[in-house]
């Protein structure tokens, strides 16, 4: 740290990725508890070891912009200015739920913050961002959407039919594939004939490249670039990201599938650790502020889960509210 | 002397009235805009959207490459994005590839999302049998879609709902999904009165006291014909559209089973967990004491649709069999 208190806009930034990371990580461990304890079901995925992905990539979006997730997407959430309070409330099913305990884990919502879910179906997700590109474009708007996805929904034939219709009409979206290594249980090199991925998404005649996914910095700076081809007209991108999740697909998943070592090896490259590392580095980052970090972030999620616990649920006499839209938000 | 020509009484068939009604729509509103496969420079597999490319443009009148998925949920992302997209989808055959976007996406996402989304969406999609189209072109599943709660199912099976219903359907801020059977679209008749239809009773399309037809889609013409052939032996049946197979309108129907005291339920779809077995279910459960005799189905075959003619028309509901069912169940009374 300087010796005068003040840190550059760079250390500062560094330090702002570094802590949102850093709650997401702690955001997935109480859900991890909560689990435990029988206070959220259903099923639970959580984000560990992939957190630079979601942190890196929303730093280069505007709140204008739009993003498109899956039902891996507590960290996307976060990361995009859902409070950890209606995150945890949704997970517990209760009403002040970013989607009033309707959706879950799997299905978090938030139209103020254009999150447009927490979606479950593998790859359902894509046409659906294409869509919302062909809004903007239109209407002639400068909206990017952001549309996260696993490397298995490369399998599906809607990843190939979304990123021709994208290239094709020149959506402004960013395809953002979050290759973690493994479809549940299916490694990429057991389900896909050519694991290049970039090199199928170029073939749709877009840009298209990979990028270190558990470089937070690496992420964002690849997601920046990205964006603004996207922004400035230049038709659809997209970036695979390689990285890694600690924990099995969700918490029913005994992990049988990959060996110890090998998870090992990854978590040598833990995102977290890296950033800390790289701000001790630059000096910007001492034990004390490490502490201080977690203890605030601590705090909040102390608050969270007291508020989720706290909070109503939605009265079973408004069970099918919503399934049409009311009146009121017509 | 000149002869007075007799005057001609205008016609409109049911394609064009489809047409009149996607002219207006995107005439009255510039985030209405249609996609599909070969919607524009080929005119619309079946003819409905002809013209519609000269007068609106590429841009609009948007020609899809053939991914049902894709450009059904490129319709929902549209959709929730502020635009008012109408999807043609050639046939409810081809639409099992977006059943998944139309069921799991357009109609989960206000109540999954706890009101914050809205699917504005309006997905058309030929239906139905009759055209030797054999198997994979000729299928009725409304039942199916009618089955899904978030979704507005519709069934137009006069000119009057072909020209008026898509307006209704696109104001609706949830995903609407309109059935064009196939043998209708060459159909011509008077031309369609002035509108508005509303989206929410069924009608009854023709009178009667003694039993009721039920059905939609061309299966109210199936019940028309038969109610004419019965007529003719003094049955008099009255005829019931549902025209909306989802939120049915149970009150109509009902109104004329506590009338006639019979019902016969006509439906293209198969009889096994079909539609038709919803709208008996209601009658049994709802009008049970009404019922002078059990509720009768004439559906289709549980086949596959064959190619052969004779055997589709066997397969298909007729007249004839209509007829049957109802002399039947005049005999066990």
């Amino acid at each position: 740290m300087s010796g005068d208190g003040q840190i550059s806009a760079e250390a500062a930034h560094g330090l702002h990725l570094l802590r949102e990371m850093v709650r997401i990580r702690r955001l997935e461990e109480r859900c991890i508890e909560l689990y435990s304890a029988a206070e959220i079901r259903g099923f639970l995925h959580v984000y560990i070891g992939e957190e630079a992905v979601a942190v890196g990539a929303m730093q280069a979006l505007t709140a204008e912009d739009n993003v498109v997730g899956t039902y891996r997407e507590h960290g996307h959430a976060l990361a995009r200015g859902i409070p950890a309070r209606r995150i945890l409330a949704e997970m517990l099913g209760r009403v002040e739920g970013c989607s009033r305990g309707r959706g879950g884990s799997m299905h978090l919502f938030d139209a103020a913050a254009r999150f447009y879910g927490g979606n479950g179906i593998v790859a359902a997700l894509l046409p659906l961002a294409a869509g919302l590109g062909l809004a903007e474009r239109m209407q002639g708007g400068s909206r990017v959407t952001a549309c996260f996805f696993g490397e298995g929904a490369v399998a599906e034939g809607e990843f190939h039919e979304t990123m021709n219709l994208a290239a094709l009409w020149r959506l402004p979206v960013v395809f953002l594939c979050e290759n973690n290594r493994y479809a549940m249980g299916t490694a990429l090199e057991r389900s896909e004939s050519q694991t290049d991925l970039a090199l199928k998404a170029a073939s749709y005649a877009m840009p298209a490249w990979a990028v270190d996914g558990m470089d937070v910095e690496a992420v964002e700076a690849a997601v920046r670039e990205q964006v603004a081809i996207v922004r400035g007209g230049g038709g659809p991108c997209f970036l695979e990201a390689r990285t890694y999740r600690f924990r099995a697909h969700s918490m029913y998943d005994p992990d049988l599938y990959r060996t110890k070592e090998e998870i090992a090896r990854w978590r040598e490259r833990d995102p977290i650790d890296a950033q800390a590392a790289r701000l001790r580095e630059r000096g910007a980052l001492d034990d004390a502020a490490l502490a201080a970090l977690e203890a605030e972030v601590a705090a909040e999620l102390d608050d969270a889960v007291a508020f989720a616990r706290a909070a109503p649920l939605e009265p079973v006499e408004d069970l099918e509210r919503f399934v049409v839209t009311e009146a009121a938000a017509r | 002397m000149t002869e007075t020509a007799p005057a001609a009484t205008a016609t409109m068939s049911f394609r064009a009235a489809l047409r009149e009604a996607l002219r207006d729509a995107l005439r009255a509103d510039e985030r209405v805009f249609l996609l599909g496969e070969d919607v524009g420079r080929y005119g619309g597999s079946f003819g409905v959207s002809r013209g519609l490319l000269d007068e609106f443009g590429p841009e609009r009148i948007r020609d899809t490459p053939l991914s049902e998925s894709g450009f059904v949920g490129a319709g929902i992302g549209a959709a929730l994005g502020g635009m008012r997209p109408i999807v043609e989808v050639m046939t409810v055959n081809f639409s099992m590839l977006a059943f998944d976007q139309i069921v799991n996406t357009a109609a989960s996402l206000s109540h999954m999302s706890g009101g914050q989304f809205h699917v504005p969406l309006v997905v058309r999609m030929t239906t139905g049998g009759g055209r030797q189209l054999a198997a994979q072109h000729s299928h009725s599943f409304e039942g199916w879609y009618a089955h899904v709660p978030g979704l507005r199912v519709l069934a137009p099976a006069t000119i009057d709902d072909a020209r008026w219903m898509l307006a209704p359907a696109l104001a609706d801020p949830d995903p609407v999904v309109i059935f064009e059977h196939g043998s209708l679209y060459g159909w011509e008749a008077a031309e369609p009165g002035p509108g508005p239809v509303d989206l929410e009773r069924a009608a009854i399309r023709r009178a009667g006291t003694d039993v009721t037809l039920i059905g939609s889609s061309q299966s109210v013409h199936v019940a028309l014909a038969a109610a004419e052939a019965l007529a003719a032996d003094g049955i008099s049946a009255e005829v019931v559209d549902l025209r909306v197979l989802r939120p049915l309108d149970t009150a109509t129907i009902l109104g004329s089973v506590a009338r006639t005291h019979r019902a016969v339920v006509v439906d293209e779809g198969w009889r096994s967990v079909g539609l038709s077995a919803e709208v008996a279910a209601r009658i049994a459960e709802e009008a049970f004491y009404e019922l002078d005799a059990p509720v009768a189905r004439v559906c289709t075959a549980e086949v596959p649709l064959p190619y052969a003619k004779h055997l589709e028309d066997a397969a298909l509901p007729q007249p004839e069999r209509v007829v049957a069912a109802v002399r039947a169940m005049e005999a066990g009374a």
